[in-house]
């Protein structure tokens, strides 16, 4: 079964912690320039949003690639860089809808999320849960849910008050 | 899980990750040098907080201005910044301090030390005065001085903001000061962040006083991890270790303000400046409440964090009420539930948290500013102050719009009493007169945390010789509260240095007591030159790492191999740096303005609330003595608390050591 990461920026304390052992994990070295995984911040609101590679499965790096260099690996569900075929031309970077396309300025190559091969580090070590790796058939079910629950714990409101009128 | 990639590990191989950089700015002349930090040198004071106060000590003159350009002002993170190692978020800050004309130290976490490093640098020397005011901005190993004139007088976050958009990245970390610090408040702190604040000893006022509005820093250089695959496995572990601390876990749902309660439900805290020890009916800032309105205003998921550490024990709010109502800001910590609620008797949540807001937009360390208000309050009520002196302002104790109408008088010198407060305890009671010394609760001429330590001999004896001024972060034995076995005591305080002296569970007690601080001492040394939070080591909880287990973290991260003794030995060698610098600019023992004293209430106004054992309690002067000379005795220092010259020979500071760096 294919698996995603599943994030759920409302857990996210801002930390920063995946991003550091994605760089450690992948480069050997700290340097959240080189991780594959990011943490966007609004400070002033106190808001967090890790983004990452969402995998697509008609990837749009994949069909810009003029030199096809990007493929799927269906076992883990990742779309993944071949380094030795790759020209650095960054077309994928340009065409990423979310901006989980990177690109190193040291190494000057591009770089994504690889999905440590099917044991994501950033998941590994955030304890608080805001990234997971999860069955992908499974992200709606969890969403339906904390939907459900939301809609169960309103209509009790919604209940209380009209008792009280 | 898989085996890490091939080159993951070859690229690790007896790497040595301390290429980190010291920068020189001279802001007179403009001059900007940097330099490696050689090895031996890391050896000897490792970095961060230790090898600040080296520098400290080797860049100013005996009896410098603390304002005057002579002063020099250190920037820094610990040798384990922006390493694979837990929770390395700390940013150390030291200079003379204007508040108390000796040791200046301030820590604060946040993200600014590890970007620092990413910049390629880990300590920087501030020194002279710019003509205008003016910023630094580093950026990958690059350093330029930049005019602030358009930024000059907006508040913490705002500067912040305002150096993004000039600079055109959003991912710059600034270390700033608010309006207190450029009206040279001399409790005026640095922040980063919404509330990440070095915010004892002034830090802030010396920026100000060299027209220092930021320090700008942005990085993408890579930290070198020596072995990056163990310095990877080894923190999951030591994360594990940290969190598996219910002391932790309730910190990462309550935050600080959980101390806050439960230090005051058995009367350890100070309430009405000194004259009880215990804020009775505090139901509306008990740290439940405070946690109810984070989640009000914020949602459920309502806690974040500094830099890779996984405590998350900052909470977020909006004021839910009141004149900022809606403004978002972090905290409060115990030190604003202390400032603007416990000490003044304003027992309600919308004050603390609005005088929190303010603190951190102004820029001003809440817990002096809190206790000078309370202790004016104290003079008011005892006619020492009176309307006159106040403008007309009711400082009367639980009147909550005078307290935060002070605040604002102090951060911009409003009227005579904002003015003279600002000056700091020991100038406002020379220029207030009468007896109003005998009411500040200081020590070396810095005000106390909010706690009383009445009933506690091992924390006033941590107070009255911490060496930046009282202050709880140095050397406090907290756990001494939480009655443990004595053979687990002897477990933690006899390593890595044997000691089989006295050791007692009884927090009353005066037995073994200055082992226990000097074990501490050392211990928070050793933590502020890794550059880590205390919140993982043995502060709070008995469980966390310490001695033993630094040296691993140490190996798979830089390199460098060390034991758990010479740890020790360096913190050893780094406290007698900080006593050195204080015996330099007027420390004597008794001296109730400089010295390892304390105010005398301590010892002649039994606590009046609590729990039994504390009622009635107070220090005695001749047991606390016993205490300080037996304290000396342990350090090697002799019965005036000047360090032997055995005990300098032995830690190799004999000898001029200044040519180091």
């Amino acid at each position: 079964m294919e698996k995603v990461l599943m994030i759920n920026y409302q857990k996210c304390t801002g930390c920063r912690l995946c991003e550091l052992v994605c760089s450690v994990m992948h480069d050997g070295v700290s340097n959240p320039a080189r991780s594959r995984i990011k943490i966007m911040k609004w400070e002033a609101e106190g808001l967090y949003v890790p983004m990452s590679c969402h995998q697509c499965e008609d990837a749009p790096c994949m069909n810009v690639c003029p030199v096809k260099a990007i493929s799927r690996d269906e076992d883990l569900g990742s779309v993944t860089v071949d380094y030795d075929i790759c020209i650095g031309c960054r077309s994928c970077v340009a065409v990423c809808p979310f901006g989980a396309m990177n690109y190193n300025v040291i190494d000057k190559k591009v770089f994504k999320c690889d999905l440590c091969g099917g044991d994501p580090q950033c998941v590994r070590f955030c304890e608080v849960k805001a990234i997971e790796y999860v069955d992908a058939d499974r992200v709606s079910v969890y969403k339906k849910r904390d939907a459900a629950q939301r809609l169960y714990a309103a209509q009790k409101e919604g209940a209380a008050l009209q008792a009280a009128l | 899980m898989p085996p890490l990639p091939e080159r993951v590990e070859r690229r690790g191989v007896s790497k040595m990750a301390l290429n980190r950089k010291i920068a020189y700015i001279d802001l007179t002349t403009g001059n900007i040098e940097t330099r490696p930090i050689p090895l031996e040198v890391r050896k000897k004071f490792l970095g961060g907080r230790g090898l600040d106060a080296y520098l400290l000590l080797n860049h100013t003159e005996k009896g410098c201005d603390p304002l005057g350009p002579g002063n020099a002002l250190i920037m820094s993170g610990g040798i384990l910044t922006a390493t694979c190692a837990s929770a390395t978020a700390r940013t150390h800050i030291m200079a003379k301090s204007p508040l108390t004309n000796m040791l200046g130290s301030a820590n604060m976490g946040g993200f600014f030390a590890p970007e620092l490093a990413w910049a390629g640098f880990h300590h920087l020397v501030i020194k002279g005065k710019a003509e205008k005011p003016v910023y630094i901005w580093i950026h990958n190993g690059e350093i330029e001085i930049r005019d602030a004139a358009a930024i000059w007088g907006k508040t913490t976050t705002e500067t912040q903001w305002a150096i993004r958009e000039e600079l055109g990245d959003e991912d710059i970390k600034s270390a700033v000061i608010g309006p207190a610090g450029e009206n040279l408040v001399a409790y005026a702190n640095v922040m980063t962040g919404i509330k990440n604040s070095a915010g004892r000893t002034g830090m802030g006022c010396v920026m100000g006083s060299k027209n220092l509005k930021a320090v700008a820093v942005r990085g993408t250089m890579d930290v070198e991890i020596a072995h990056p695959v163990e310095a990877l496995e080894y923190n999951k572990k030591f994360i594990e270790q940290i969190t598996s601390a219910k002391v932790n876990q309730t910190q990462g749902v309550l935050g600080t303000p959980f101390i806050w309660g439960a230090t005051n439900s058995w009367g350890g805290i100070r309430n009405r400046n000194f004259q009880y020890n215990q804020c009775e009916d505090a139901d509306d800032i008990e740290p439940e409440r405070i946690d109810e309105i984070c989640e009000e205003t914020m949602g459920p998921h309502h806690m974040t964090g500094c830099f890779a550490c996984q405590v998350h024990c900052r909470a977020q709010y909006k004021v839910p009420s009141g004149p900022f109502a809606g403004k978002y800001d972090e905290g409060p910590e115990y030190t604003s539930l202390g400032a603007f609620g416990g000490e003044p008797d304003c027992k309600s949540a919308e004050t603390v948290l609005a005088g929190n807001h303010l603190v951190d937009q102004f820029g001003v360390d809440n817990l002096e500013i809190g206790s000078m208000i309370s202790w004016a309050m104290e003079l008011y009520e005892l006619g020492i102050l009176t309307s006159k002196e106040t403008d007309g302002l009711d400082l009367r104790f639980g009147n909550d719009e005078a307290l935060l109408e002070m605040v604002e008088r102090i951060c911009f010198r409003k009227g005579w009493l904002g003015d003279t407060l600002a000056d700091g305890g020991l100038p406002a009671a020379e220029k207030i007169g009468k007896s109003s010394f005998d009411y500040l609760i200081q020590v070396k001429g810095m005000n106390n945390l909010h706690s009383d330590e009445r009933g506690t001999p091992a924390l006033a004896l941590n107070i009255a010789t911490a060496s930046r001024g009282s202050d709880h972060l140095r050397s406090r034995p907290a756990i001494d509260l939480y009655h443990l076995p004595e053979k687990v005591l002897r477990k933690i305080y006899s390593n890595p240095i044997p000691y089989d002296g006295p050791l007692s569970s009884e927090h009353t007690s005066y037995e073994g007591k200055p082992w226990q601080v000097f074990w501490q001492e050392n211990c928070y040394m050793a933590v502020d030159c890794l550059g880590i939070c205390k919140y993982h080591t043995v502060f709070l909880g008995a469980t966390l790492p310490n001695f033993e287990d630094w040296p691993k973290v140490l190996y798979y991260n830089t390199g460098l191999e060390m034991t758990p003794e010479e740890i020790w030995e360096i913190a050893e060698r780094c406290n007698n740096l900080e006593r050195l610098f204080n015996l330099r600019e007027g420390l004597r023992r008794d001296d109730p303005r400089k010295g390892d004293t304390l105010n005398h209430r301590y010892f002649d106004e039994p606590c009046r609330r609590g729990a039994p054992d504390i009622v009635g309690s107070f220090i005695d002067r001749e047991k606390f003595s016993k205490m300080i000379d037996e304290f000396y005795a342990h350090h090697g220092w002799n019965k005036n608390g000047v360090p032997k010259k055995e005990t300098l020979k032995r830690l190799g500071l004999d000898q001029e050591p200044s040519h180091l760096l």
